[in-house]
């Protein structure tokens, strides 16, 4: 640790990004006062599953938790949760919250990550769910138990989890995207095609290349949606899964810079002792040098330590942070998961296995570059093509041979 | 230095293995971790703390 570190440290979001961080503070020896504040009023809990062992019943909530009482008191944190941060002064070093209290810093880490996406005017009406936090996932689960039928609105990750759950449950599913493929966004149209297959094997309706227009209701409650083409969709329950918007409200006028998230250089910092982690961050890419902003798990907890390391550093000695995205999707028995970043590509080559055996690997590329590596149920084998992937390495004319 | 893990709650992600090699492993089938050595070397231990820091499901525990 540097002489001039900063003592008092600041941390608002407490998810993985802002526990990461706090772990990895004290990890690396920084004695001083950290605040942990949060939104919520849970110990800091895990998200992948909500949509997933969550949802189905398969887990209690109380597996969620990402550490245990005894591990969070060890931190020695002053811990603010259930209070919102809903200001930010950087010449005063303080952060405002909403029960009318002030955190003063040193250092501040941004980690207040996004929040679902919301059709407009669907609010707080009964039956219509968004999926980010344990209390959505616990409503949505709740609406499932009656097995009705489920309308989902978005096929990226949530929805089309969300969709094999329910299925699973014993909900009549119809999944709604305006894209050619469910999870297309990420997986292209080849391998979405054969996810699309997989659902529709486990009897979930897929509409595709359309946009919904609005919810329905009858008496208040949800009862279906109107689609752009003029059709309708009956329904009990709507899950809307169209993405998520980072939670930088509270930031205006504090003087850092919001975009897509909060701007930082490729050291993660924002400027003015102010730095950020996790999916709210948007970062300089070092080898892109492109800004990205990544809503992945482990993106959280890497990111977090490397805040941790450079706040401690000091942002003159701040190194940049490195490090290939990964993610993953479990849906009936698929387990699908992405090294490095799909989106973009103009390519995409299977190098192993096939999607008729629903078992491959396929490498994306961009510019002749590999830019990506997508693995169907071959966990271990993917991992091999990391180094490939971290490397930009080129994707070779017929290296699928 | 001990190492255990909740393989039930394990999402075969390999950041584990990633992060420290000689320690960790995954099952051919499902990616589920493997742990080669539980109570592995002490030149091990930044690699396992960061293993545990960075597991996206919070399966790792490690007492040094």
């Amino acid at each position: 640790m540097s002489a001039a570190a900063p003592s008092r440290i600041a941390v608002v979001g407490a998810s993985a990004a802002g526990l990461s961080v706090v772990e990895g503070l004290r990890r690396e020896g920084h004695p001083g006062p950290i605040t942990l504040i949060g939104e919520e009023s849970h110990l800091p809990y895990d998200r992948p599953p909500l949509s997933k062992q969550l949802l189905s019943g398969e887990w209690s909530t109380d597996r969620l938790l990402l550490r245990g009482e005894p591990d969070i008191d060890a931190l020695g944190l002053q811990l603010r949760l259930g209070t919102k941060a809903i200001a930010l002064d950087t010449k005063a070093r303080e952060v405002a919250l909403a029960d009318g209290t002030f955190v003063e810093y040193d250092a501040l880490v941004v980690a207040t990550g996004t929040r679902a996406r919301r059709l407009p005017g669907t609010e707080g009406v009964p039956g219509v769910h968004v999926l980010r936090t344990l209390e959505d996932a616990l409503a949505l689960r709740e609406d499932l138990a009656s097995e009705g039928h489920l309308v989902v609105v978005g096929g990226g990750f949530v929805g089309a989890e969300a969709a094999a759950v329910a299925r699973g449950l014993g909900c009549e599913v119809t999944l709604v995207t305006d894209t050619a493929q469910p999870m297309g966004d990420a997986l292209g149209d080849e391998l979405g095609a054969m996810l699309r297959t997989a659902h529709h094997e486990h009897g979930v309706r897929i509409e595709t290349g359309v946009l919904v227009d609005q919810v329905l209701t009858d008496g208040g409650r949800a009862s279906g949606v109107s689609l752009r083409d003029g059709r309708t969709l009956a329904a009990d329950a709507v899950l809307v899964g169209i993405g998520a918007q980072p939670n930088t409200e509270w930031l205006t006028g504090s003087g850092v810079a919001v975009g897509n998230g909060v701007e930082c250089d490729a050291t993660l910092y924002a400027g003015s002792g102010v730095w950020a982690a996790g999916d709210v961050a948007c970062w300089l890419n070092a080898r892109t040098g492109e800004p990205w902003r990544i809503e992945h798990r482990t993106n959280a907890a890497e990111q977090g330590l490397a805040v941790a390391r450079n706040i401690l550093a000091g942002p003159e000695r701040a190194t940049p942070f490195d490090s290939v995205p990964y993610v993953w999707s479990d849906q009936y028995d698929l387990k699908i998961q992405i090294y490095g970043r799909t989106r973009g590509a103009d390519e995409v080559r299977v190098v192993e296995g096939s999607t008729a055996e629903r078992r491959l690997i396929a490498l994306y590329g961009r510019n002749g570059r590999t830019c990506a590596a997508v693995g169907v149920n071959m966990v271990r084998a993917l991992r091999g093509y990391r180094a490939q992937v971290a490397a930009a390495a080129p994707l070779l004319t017929g290296s699928a041979a | 230095m001990q190492i255990s893990i909740d393989f039930d709650k394990c999402c075969g992600a390999g950041q584990c293995v990633l992060a420290a090699p000689d320690v960790f492993d995954q099952r051919d089938e499902d990616g589920i971790v493997v742990l080669l050595d539980d109570n592995p070397p002490a030149d091990q231990a930044e690699n396992v703390v960061q293993a545990a820091a960075v597991c996206p499901a919070a399966v790792i525990q490690v007492q040094l």
